[in-house]
This record gives structure tokens, C-alpha cells and sequence, in this order.
């Protein structure tokens, strides 16, 4: 008898998202969809309100990446007045950004999908949790929330507070940094770089166990767009955007993330509150591309860190061609950490970092500003228009999980074709659907600006539509 | 012949204290470290009496007093703290924050708003009156300074700073109720204002973030209104 399955909530991820699957007669997995079901309409409710307040209320969308959303959106402002800041701000809120990536990677690394990696995807759901890994691995555990913890310091130190910070504001950052606090943030680096290494080490060493995985997960040709500087190696903060085809070739080199509408489209599909950005040369779906650590590593011509480099390359020796499967993604993220790790290093290396002059001020000189970063999940676009008085009148933001959406809608078909079939599905199996979503590690609540922890759904649904089973957790 | 005695002997909360007789029960109060809640006094400015924070119990008296513009008498007797008067005041801040659109946490004077301070301090855990969500607008047309509706308490300390202290007269209020509105000149937005001297006073005496500068943003808005006793001071000696 045909089916769906409805996976619903799906767990460890951020956000709340439902997935269903349609089953055929035979019991084939014909479709897949993704599903965001929360709407919190950030674009609406900014407008009317001045754009200095922009970074403070759009890093309201999340409490894990707020960081990156006063970055990007800082920067929009910036645009807006027309200032190029001060170097030195502009380098603080590059280590602000670069801590963020630590401490969200070390968050969907062992907080989120550790379980899955360490136990396997069958071991019972009881035990897929950060809380039996600090019981099971309590050396992996302890060095995920210092991961975790190491990038939040760094963050609070900087700006004042870990979670909603106010520091970073259009035309700089509020404060500059004390030596004292460069002090303490160095003497952090080297406990945080061995518990990268040390993770590196066995999740290498047991990649081999996940081949089926790797094979399947959201494992197909698209795209793959992010910031690259001007030497064409990875960057977060600044840069132009770079777009990669599957073979590894530059379809787009050195566009100006400003004109992002020229070459990014939105497409929208009735089954989910998040939007479907795509490649507009390429139209939709056919310009579908992924960003976030696997691409950025796919597209970069290289890190840019010593140690980073070499694990770089040790990542891209695996294929001649830019790594397709979306599995790597976990891979990505620990080699980014290092990266990350060692530009603050380096960055806070230099004196000039405790320069004082940190904030430009000037008034509206341009009706329009864009702001753009890498986020930890990829690409973060923050568009405004305001009045000659600087109120907003419009807003678009396009969001780092949103450009991976439909890769993400196509992995887990592909996942689901594989490992669902027939009358008897286990547990483990639809485990694995939300892996392929988890290796995203997307973030929902930003994603439609909604709001919330995010259980998922699994959704089997007949052909006429009628639900036969759903799998609720959370 | 002597002048009628300058003094008067109250009791505040039991305790026996003596006042000049052109005293408020606030001053009074104070005077003595009898700590009464305020948000549209400011040393420095007239006493209006808006925020009816200061509510005190006055024996004979029918209802609650506002101390700021109670004066004091001889053979009063004041409460200043009692359940009533909490429950009262804690239901007044309630009011405050149902009234308008006050978002703490985007606010540009969280962390330094009197009224933020308030609630923290009386113990206002939560909002049982419904929030009203009014559409107000934000004027940011002057070159310095914002004004956003959405955060004012209309305590008119601007009003009154800018007449008393400054002598522009730009600010006043129009409307009644809860649909009153600080206002420059005749309604004219800010930035066309011809009284305004862009002195600031305004938003240094304004206790939440709805008159704000537009550099003070992110976590660092701090106001100043302890100024006002000594440019007054000052001022003052000035007079021929």
C-alpha cells in the first residue's frame, strides 16, 4: 500500500522543520520535502525603524549565529553611511565573526552530530545525545564544550556578552580591545588548536565507517558559492563572492556581493515558509548550489593558516574534483575551526589591533546598503533601503541555510530513496534522513527568521495524501 | 512679632522627622533616606506629578497623594511603603510597558533606562495588562537626535527642560491620554524645528530611549541628566 512518513519533529538541528516522505506502491520513496513551518517576518516588522538599530534587532533572529547577523547587517549599515571604518574595527569584528564559527561548528559538531558519528546512526535514540557522549567519550565531550566555550569567551570579551551582543555597530565596533583582553584571548589558542587536532584525528580515522553514509548523503552535482579574498583564499568577513561548478571550475569569480540580485534569485515552493535562492543564470533548479564549510573549502584556492593548509589540502586530496557529498560538510567544519583558530591568532598578533580610533560616524549618505559575510552555514546578505532620515522602508535578508535549501530538499531524497523501503522502516534508517540534514547543520529559526529549538518531523504519506505514519520527537 | 515657625514635624513611616515647610513629602522623604520611587521627577526641574510613582499613603486623606507634589504639613502622617502602595506601583510600570511598544532588548538605553530599573526594582515579573502594540512614528529627521514614540512614558521632562532650563519652549505635548505625543514646535517634524537649539538636554533628561542621540547605539548609551541641579545653579547666579 502506498505511504508517507512524516518525520516530525526532526531533532539536533536549530529551528523546527517536519519531513516528508511519499511512498509508492511498492513501497519506493517517490518524493521528498523539507519542511519550515514557522514564519517570524523580520523584513516587515524592521520597517519604520532606524538602521542604526538594524544590527541590534536582527541578531534577534538567533541565539546561536547572532554574531553573524550583526556582522552582515553591520555592515549593510556601514553602506548606508558611506564610511569605510577604521581598519582595526573592521579586524575586531573579524575575530568577533571567526569565534562565532568556532563555537557554532563546535555546537553542531559534538553537540548535535557526534552522537550519530561516535554511536552509529542505529544506536538507540536514548543514547544519540551530547549527554551519554560526556558519559561514553568524556574526553570528546569535554573537548566539544571547550570548543564551544573558547569561541563564546572570545566573543564576550570582545563585546560584553556572549549572546546578543551590542558592540559591533555601523561605522565600527563600540570599544576598542585592551591588551589584557588580547592576553587572555591568546593564551586560549593553544588548549583550542590540540582539541581540534585531536578531534581531526578520529573523526579521520573512522571516516571509513561512514562510506555508505558519504555515498549518499545529499551526494549529486550543484553548485557551490562563497567569499573568497582577493588572492582567491577563504575568507569570512570581507571579499567577493565566488561560485564553483562540480567539476571545480569558476563559473563566477569576483562578483561584488553588493549586486547580489543580479545574480541570485529567490524561488519559493508552497510546502515551506523558507525560500529557495538560486544561481539566476542558471534559473531554477537548475542553478541549485551549496555554500557553508564545504563549499567554502571546495571553492578557496586555499585556507590561508599553516595548519589549516595542510589539513586543507589532506581534505581536497580525497577527490581531483570539489567533494560532493554533503557528509564532508562534518569534515569541513573541524578543519574551519582550526582556521578560524589560527587567523585570530594571528590577527590579534599584530599590535595595531589595540588601536583606539574603532568607530567612523557619519550620516545617511546612500539610500541603500548591503552587508555581506560568511556566517558558520555559509553566505549572510543583509539588504536595507531606507529614507533620506535613515528609517527603513524595506528590507531583504538571505540567509546562509536558505542557499543550501534545496540541496538540502534533493539530499534527502536521495538518503530516503536508499535506506526507506518497504512495510518495515527502522528507526535507524530514518535516523539517517535527519543525518543528511544535519550535516547541513541548518539554521531554521534564521532560515525563515522563525523562532524556537528544533524538533523534526518525519511525515509517510499514501498517494492520496493520507498519513500512515509520522515520527514525532523533541 | 515673629514670623510664622519654617518648620513642620511629620512622621514618615512611623519615624518622626521635621521639614521646611515649603518641602514636598518627596524631598522630605529623601531627605531622611526614606526611599520613594520616581520617573518624571528630576532634580533641577518643576515637579508635575505624570508618573504617579511616588503615591504615598497620608493619614485622612481618601486616596493616594503623589509625594512629589504633596507638600508637607504639620502633624502629617506618611506611609511610603505598604502592600497597597507596592501592588499599586507595580501595577502602574505594568501599565507603562502595556501602553507603548518598549522592547527591552533592542532598546538603545537597555541596560541604562530608569524605567528598566524600575521594574527591576520593584519587582515587576511580568505584564498582566494587555499589550496595546500602537502604531507610533519614529522621527529621526534631526541631524543628531531621534525621537521614538514607541518608548516614551510622556513624563514631559523634555518639555519641561527644554522651558525651564534651556528657555527654547520647543517641546510640548498634544493629545490626551493615552493618545498624548510629545511634540516639537507645532508637530513639525524635528529636524524642521526653528526653536530647537540642538542643546541635547532633552535627550540627557529623557529616562528611557525614546529621545536618544543617533551615534549612541549598540550597548553604550549612557545619559547625564545629573547636570541639571548645577547648571541651574549656575544659571541662576547669572541673575542681576
Amino acid at each position: 500500500m502506498p505511504r508517507t512518513i512524516v518525520i516530525d519533529p526532526v531533532t539536533r538541528l536549530e529551528g523546527h522543520g517536519k519531513i516528508t516522505l511519499q511512498l509508492d506502491e511498492a513501497g519506493i520513496v517517490q518524493d521528498a520535502t523539507f519542511h519550515v513551518t514557522q514564519l517570524r517576518g523580520f523584513e516587515k516588522f524592521c520597517e519604520g525603524r532606524p538602521f542604526y538599530e538594524m544590527p541590534n534587532i536582527t541578531a534577534r533572529i538567533c541565539g546561536i549565529c547572532p554574531v553573524s547577523h550583526l556582522v552582515a547587517s553591520s555592515k549593510a549599515c556601514d553602506a548606508i553611511l558611506a564610511v569605510k571604518i577604521p581598519p582595526v574595527a573592521a579586524n575586531l569584528r573579524r575575530i568577533m565573526n571567526l569565534a562565532q564559527l568556532i563555537q557554532s561548528h563546535a555546537l553542531s559538531f559534538f553537540y548535535l552530530s557526534s552522537p550519530d558519528l561516535l554511536l552509529g546512526m542505529d544506536a538507540p535514540p536514548e543514547e544519540r545525545s551530547i549527554l551519554h557522549i560526556a558519559h561514553s567519550h568524556p574526553s570528546i565531550g569535554a573537548d566539544g564544550i571547550g570548543l564551544r566555550q573558547f569561541g563564546q569567551r572570545i566573543i564576550e570579551m570582545l563585546a560584553g556578552k556572549r549572546i546578543h551582543p551590542g558592540w559591533s555597530v555601523p561605522g565600527g565596533v563600540n570599544e576598542p580591545l585592551s591588551a589584557e583582553k588580547r592576553d587572555q584571548i591568546l593564551g586560549m589558542i593553544p588548549a583550542a588548536k590540540d582539541a581540534i587536532q585531536r578531534t581531526l584525528g578520529w573523526f579521520k580515522s573512522s571516516i571509513e565507517k561512514f562510506s555508505a553514509e558519504i555515498e549518499v548523503f545529499a551526494n549529486f552535482p550543484t553548485l557551490f558559492m562563497g567569499l573568497v579574498d582577493e588572492r582567491g583564499l577563504a575568507e569570512y568577513y570581507d571579499g567577493a563572492l565566488r561560485f564553483i561548478d562540480s567539476e571545480g571550475n569558476i563559473i563566477a569569480g569576483e562578483l561584488n556581493p553588493a549586486h547580489y540580485a543580479e545574480f541570485i534569485g529567490e524561488a519559493v515552493e508552497p510546502y515551506t515558509y523558507m525560500k529557495f535562492p538560486y544561481y539566476k543564470p542558471l534559473g531554477y533548479p537548475g542553478g541549485t548550489y551549496r555554500v557553508g564549510p564545504l563549499a567554502r573549502l571546495n571553492l578557496a584556492d586555499r585556507c590561508d593558516t599553516p595548519l589549516a593548509d595542510v589539513e586543507w589540502r589532506e581534505f581536497r586530496a580525497m577527490s581531483a574534483k570539489p567533494l560532493l557529498s554533503s557528509f564532508h560538510y562534518h569534515y569541513a567544519r573541524l578543519i574551519e575551526m582550526l582556521h578560524a583558530t589560527e587567523k585570530i591568532e594571528s590577527l590579534l598578533a599584530d599590535k595595531a589591533i589595540l588601536d583606539k580610533h574603532v568607530r567612523a560616524t557619519a550620516s545617511v549618505n546612500n539610500l541603500e546598503g548591503v552587508g555581506v559575510a560568511e556566517a558558520p552555514r555559509g553566505t549572510l546578505i543583509h539588504h536595507y533601503k531606507v529614507d533620506e532620515n535613515g528609517l527603513i522602508t524595506w528590507a531583504n535578508l538571505v540567509i546562509a541555510t536558505g542557499h543550501n535549501n534545496a540541496a538540502m530538499n534533493r539530499g534527502i531524497l536521495q538518503t530516503a530513496r536508499h535506506y526507506v523501503q518497504g512495510e518495515h522502516i527502522a528507526e535507524g534508517m530514518l535516523n539517517r534522513v535527519e543525518a543528511v540534514v544535519r550535516t547541513f547543520d541548518p539554521c531554521l529559526s534564521c532560515s525563515t527568521h522563525a523562532m524556537g529549538r528544533m524538533p523534526l518531523a518525519i511525515e509517510l504519506r499514501a498517494p492520496d495524501g493520507s498519513l500512515v505514519r509520522e515520527i514525532r520527537r523533541g | 512679632m515673629s514670623a510664622e515657625p519654617n518648620v513642620r514635624t511629620l512622621t514618615i513611616n512611623g519615624e518622626e522627622i521635621s521639614a521646611r515647610s515649603d518641602q514636598s513629602i518627596l524631598e522630605a522623604a529623601r531627605e531622611h533616606n526614606v526611599e520613594i520611587p520616581t520617573l518624571c521627577h528630576l532634580e533641577g526641574l518643576s515637579e508635575v506629578g505624570a508618573c504617579r510613582l511616588c503615591l504615598v499613603e497620608v493619614k485622612g486623606a481618601r486616596r493616594l497623594l503623589p509625594a512629589c507634589v504633596t507638600q508637607v504639613a504639620e502633624g502629617m502622617e506618611v506611609t511610603t511603603h505598604s502592600p497597597k502602595i507596592d501592588r499599586y506601583r507595580t501595577m502602574i510600570l505594568e501599565m507603562y510597558f502595556a501602553e507603548r511598544n518598549h522592547v527591552c532588548s533592542v532598546c538603545v538605553a537597555n541596560g541604562n533606562c530608569e524605567l528598566q530599573d524600575l521594574s527591576l526594582k520593584l519587582g515587576m515579573t511580568h505584564v498582566e495588562i494587555p499589550y496595546q502594540y500602537p502604531q507610533l512614528p519614529v522621527d529621526a529627521s534631526h541631524p543628531r537626535f531621534t525621537v521614538d514614540h514607541n518608548r516614551c512614558v510622556l513624563c514631559t521632562r523634555c518639555v519641561r527642560v527644554c522651558s525651564e532650563i534651556e528657555g527654547a519652549n520647543t517641546w510640548g505635548v498634544m493629545g490626551r491620554g493615552a493618545q498624548s505625543l510629545v511634540i516639537t514646535d507645532l508637530k513639525q517634524p524635528w529636524g524642521d524645528s526653528e526653536t530647537c537649539t540642538s542643546c541635547g538636554k532633552c535627550v540627557q533628561v529623557c529616562p528611557t530611549g525614546a529621545l536618544f542621540e543617533k551615534t549612541s547605539v549598540g550597548n553604550k548609551t549612557r545619559k547625564h541628566p545629573e547636570f541639571l541641579p548645577y547648571l541651574r545653579i549656575m544659571r541662576e547666579g547669572e541673575q542681576p
